[in-house]
Formats: structure tokens, sequence, C-alpha cells
């Protein structure tokens, strides 16, 4: 097969620093290396690579913008690069990633005691441990507020009821950050795997996200210690703040999964004779391929500077809501047409633009829906909330 | 001990090479760089001694423009502990490099200095000899394993048939052979704690070129394919040119 040649039209590269530069390149070699020759396979039979979960914690993957306890302390356009490298090889993988580093490991990293922060994130960081994130439920998706699980205060205790449910990582996880309302209002909790009452099931038949793992929580009257309060949350602006972290990773992961489907188009339209030429010779795949080329572009200059905002403290959930909305919608076109344009090749797991297709479906649709994502942009401009 | 790894920015062996309009470079234009794959082979054995054997400096050296820098610290984010840049933007020989790079390392007294066998630029697989030669060390070339004695050492190269396992003393020069070790990816952190490894700069000194490169072509284009009929009928037409004209039957 030939290398992976990713998208630089406008010399971003030259934008970054010698150690963003290395930061893309190690995890690069590390996806080729180590993600792409199994992932089809994987996705095939619904398995999650577990074997690469202690190697991308050596990496330093886990958590990598977070400082201290065992975690690399990279900035956010590093931190992007990752995920945009992790997701040109699979979504999944990004997805496993993104929720152990920005809705586990953060929360507790922003929310948390000391005790927390010590007890959990050396080994959340190492992937020793791996962690979930509990919010959306089964009749609340788009309306976190509305959640039904509880958290009644018992003595030194709480007891949680309730479920959850779309939750990567569910059956595969030491640790559950799981929301919660205590008399009315949205709080944290780590509850620890084998805490009798909660179990998991494993959510099946699923057509994309197939090489990740994706559960539902169940808690009946789950006892947990009073201890595993995340203490600094409070209403639903503390998960908003681990969503928007997410989401910053998935604008950037997004338009990984967009060069892969970009780069095997591009390099089969020159290679694939029809008609006794190259059908990249046809002004139908050049129009195509241009306009690939162009929204990649354009999505590039978006994230970098979303990027150096965040690192400058400047970055608003609204900003990171047109970038997530904006590069998943171009990724799941690119692979659609990508798709298209390796006619029958297209639909076999030979190239990856299929499953990159099926896998955008998912991303599109998590944290925060393209329609949802719209309607805080139409709240930026108007002034006006459609969803209230 | 004191380590050293000499190491060289090649063209990234995906890249398509054009020659340069000099006719004696290649374009550099459009060109990613990478550490010459062989060479981490080298960087990963030093890191390896230095793990295995605790009390270990491991030093990093190549010669080239400001922009090799981005190489040394990718060896130093692996886990070498310091590196020298020799500075030169001009195209030197191996007699050039050579020297340079014995110069650089005079100084520091190396128990033992590694390269790999061969850059994948210009595979002429002669500089880490020649560095031997000059420091007046002996040289293994091609090595795929080696241990530490008791001020000594134990290679092994693969030769024809065979696996051939040489002692010697130290300090010694060896040039890594493919299957000397699998090159660790330089982690996240390694990349952070880099940032504050020293890179040591110094100016290439005017060695004699001996044997500068004159000229540089691509190879002849492939010459058009024949087709010599189709169907059962060409077959012994076919058999005929490639028993007479090929003689590859």
């Amino acid at each position: 097969m030939e290398p992976y040649e990713s998208v630089d039209f406008f010399g971003i590269e030259e934008l970054l620093s010698e150690d963003e530069r290395l930061v893309q390149h190690s995890v690069r070699e590390f996806v080729s290396d180590k993600v792409i020759p199994d992932i089809a396979e994987h996705f095939e039979k619904a398995t999650f690579p577990r074997d690469l979960i202690p190697q991308l914690g050596e990496l330093g993957v886990l958590g990598a913008n977070l400082e201290g306890y065992g975690c690399a302390g990279l900035n956010n356009v590093a931190y992007g690069l990752i995920m945009q490298e992790l997701e040109r090889g699979d979504s999944g993988v990004r997805s496993f990633v993104s929720v152990q580093g920005a809705l586990v490991m953060y929360p507790i990293y922003a929310f948390g005691t000391e005790e927390q922060k010590q007890k959990f994130l050396p080994k959340l960081a190492t992937g020793e441990f791996i962690g979930c994130f509990g919010l959306t439920e089964p009749d609340h998706g788009s309306n976190p507020n509305g959640m039904i699980t509880n958290a009644v205060k018992d003595g030194d205790s709480y007891i949680l009821n309730g479920n959850k449910m779309w939750i990567t990582n569910g059956c595969i996880a030491d640790v559950a950050v799981v929301w919660a309302k205590v008399d009315g209002v949205i709080r944290g909790f780590v509850v620890e795997k084998g805490t009798p009452g909660f179990s998991t099931t494993l959510q099946e038949h699923k057509f994309s996200l197939r090489a990740s793992v994706t559960s539902e929580l169940h808690f009946e009257d789950c006892r947990i210690p009073a201890a595993n309060l995340l203490p600094e949350t409070g209403g639903l602006k503390s998960p908003l703040k681990c969503l928007t972290q997410a989401r910053y990773g998935i604008a950037w992961g997004a338009l990984g999964s967009a060069m892969a489907s970009f780069d095997c188009a591009r390099k089969y339209s020159v290679s694939r004779i029809q008609f006794g030429k190259p059908i990249a010779s046809f002004q139908l795949v050049q129009a195509k391929l241009a306009e690939m080329f162009s929204e990649i572009t354009k999505g590039q200059l978006m994230v970098h500077q979303l990027g150096r905002l965040k690192d400058q403290n400047k970055l608003r959930p609204q900003h990171v809501s047109m970038a997530k909305r904006n590069n998943c919608y171009q990724a799941l076109e690119i692979a659609r047409t990508a798709r298209d344009m390796l006619g029958a090749n297209g639909v076999t797991y030979e190239y990856c633009v299929g499953r990159h297709m099926l896998n955008m479906e998912s991303v599109k649709t998590y944290e925060g829906t393209h329609d949802i994502h719209t309607l805080i942009l139409g709240q930026e401009v108007t002034g006006i909330a459609a969803y209230e | 001990m004191e380590v050293a790894v000499c190491l060289k920015r090649v063209p990234d062996t995906a890249s398509k090479i054009r020659v340069g309009e000099d006719g004696k470079t290649i374009d550099t234009s459009d060109v990613q760089y990478i550490v010459s794959p062989y060479d981490e082979f080298a960087i990963e054995e030093a890191i390896a001694i230095k793990e295995r054997q605790g009390d270990t400096q491991v030093t990093v050296v190549t010669l080239g423009d400001t922009a090799a820098q981005k190489e040394l610290r990718l060896a130093l984010a692996m886990g070498a502990d310091s590196g020298i840049l020799i500075k030169s933007d001009s195209a030197l020989d191996a007699n050039q490099v050579a020297r340079n790079l014995a110069a650089a390392l005079e100084a520091k007294s190396c128990d033992l200095i590694l390269f790999g066998r061969q850059s994948a630029d210009d595979g002429s697989g002669q500089v880490g000899p020649m560095v031997a030669r000059i420091l007046g060390m002996p040289c293994v070339t091609d090595v795929v394993s080696v241990e530490l004695l008791d001020g000594a050492v134990r290679v092994e190269r693969e030769v024809e048939g065979a696996r051939e396992v040489i002692e010697s003393s130290l300090p010694v020069t060896l040039t890594a052979q493919k299957g000397l070790n699998t090159p660790r990816y330089a982690s996240l952190k390694g990349i952070m704690q880099a940032k504050k490894k020293k890179i040591e700069e110094v100016e290439a000194q005017p060695f004699d070129a001996r044997f500068p490169v004159k000229s540089l072509s691509p190879p002849p284009a492939r010459p058009e394919g024949k087709i010599v009929g189709e169907g059962v009928d060409a077959v012994a037409e076919l058999v005929r040119l490639l028993r007479e004209e090929a003689k590859v039957l």
C-alpha cells in the first residue's frame, strides 16, 4: 500500500512549532504501524483493539493536554493534531482516546479533589484504568437537562438510580464519570467498576463505530461513597465544559477522517483506468477532488486558529460548535463522495472510505448533533435560543 | 559510558525525487525529511544501552542546515541526552562529512559510536568506517546484535548463510543493520522533555572534498512494452522472444 499523504495546501505545517510537528509525526507513525493494519478487521468483527490501550498510554496520548499526574502537558494544537492523526486511522480509536482524556480525565482534573486526581489520573494516563462518561440517557439526548438519573445523599454515601445510553467504553471501563441530579441539580460522580448496583450492557447491531465499545450503564440503588462526588461540579455547565473539550478534539479528528478518504479517492482515481485513461482525467472526478481538497484546507485553517484561541484562553463553546459542526459534516460528505468515486470497490473493507463514511454518521451525531450545533450558532447570531 | 550516534536528515523514502537545477543535487522543494531509517536503529540501540547500563550519556550528532535540528530533536525525544549540529548549508562529500563528525566527537572520548549502515539518500555506507579510521577505532559494520562486556563488546553480523560473532575492545564504532532492534516512537512526554535538552551548534570546517558528486541523473525512462500478438497464437513468438532477446528462459 502506498504511504499516506496528508493535505497541506496552505503550508499550515509552517505554523507549527517543532514539538507540535514531532507530536504529529510520532502519532502518525504509530497509526500507520499499529492501527491501520488491523482496523478493518476489528470494524468488521465489531471488536475494539484493546491491545492498543497500553501502547496509547506509553505513547502519551491519554489526557495529553493535562499537566502533571503522568500526563504529557501538551498545548491544545498538539492535542488536536493527535486527534486528527488517530481519526485518520479510525473514529473508534479516536473516540476511545477522546473519552478517556476529555470526558473522564478532564472532569476529574477540573472538578475533583486532590485525592481523586492522585488516585485516578496516573492510571488513566497509562491506560491501566479505562474510563467512560455517562451523561446521555435513553430518553434524554440533545436535552441532557431533562435527565432522570438521580443521587440521594444517605449518610456517608450517595445512592444512584437511573440508566445511561450510548456510552463509549462503558462495558470495559474501570471508572465511570456519571452525571446525576441531587435535589434537582446535576452533579458528577466517580463510580468504580464492581460497585454493587452498577451494571452495563453492550449495545450491539450498529453499523458505525464498530471498532468501539458502546454500552448502556444501569444504576439500581447503587451506593457509592460520598467522597466519590466531584465536588466542583454543579449544574449542566459542568458536563458541558467536558463536552467542549471533547468536541474540540472531534473538530480536529474529523479532518483526519476526511484526509484518509481524500487520500484514498485521489490515489484510486489516478490509478483506476476506464475508457482507456485514469478516471482522474474526467471533469466530474476532478470536480469532486477539488471540492474535497478545498473543504479540507478550510477546515484545517479553522481548527488551527481554534487551537490557538484555546491556548490563549479565548475559546468560547460557540467557536467549538462551528468547527465541530462544519468538519464533521464535511468529513461525512467527503467520505460519501469518496465511496462513490471508488465504485463497487468503495463498499469493501479493502478500502477505508466505506468505514470512514459509516463512522462519520455517528461522529456527526454524537457530542451535540449537527442540528443542535446549528441552533447554538443561530443563537449566537440572533441572541434567541431556539431550543429553550 | 559515553555513546554517540551520528544521524542524517534524508528525504522521506516516500518522497518523489527530482534532480535539481545544478544537476548535482536533488530538488528539495516539496521534499519531506526524516531521520535516515538505519540511523533510527542506531539511536534505539544507544538508548537501550543507556537504559540497561545506567550512567551513560548519549550524544546525537548530525551535519546539515539549521532545519536538521528537527531530526536531532526527534532523537532527543526518543531519549538521547544532548545533540550537536554541525552547520553546513552546502552538500559535502563523504570525506568532509566524516572529518567534521570526527572533529566534533574527538573531544568526547566516546566508548561507542553508532551509525546506520548507510544513509537512505546517498547510501555510500562509508562515513561510519571513515570516522572510525580517523579516530583510530576498530569498526564493525552491519551489526544485528550488541552486547556489552567488561570493557569490550560482542556483536553479531549476518553474513551469507551464517551468523558471525565478533568481540572488539572499546572504544569501537558500529554500524547498524536492519534487525538490530525496533526503534521506539518518540513519546509525547519525551517530546516535551526534549525541549529542555541542549543542542550545541558548531560551524562545519572546510575540509577538502575528495570525491565530490559531478552529476546526478534520473534513471532512464523505461522503454515501452511490446505487444507480440493476442491469444494462443502469440505464445510461440513470446517464448521465442523471452528465450532469444530477453534471455530469461
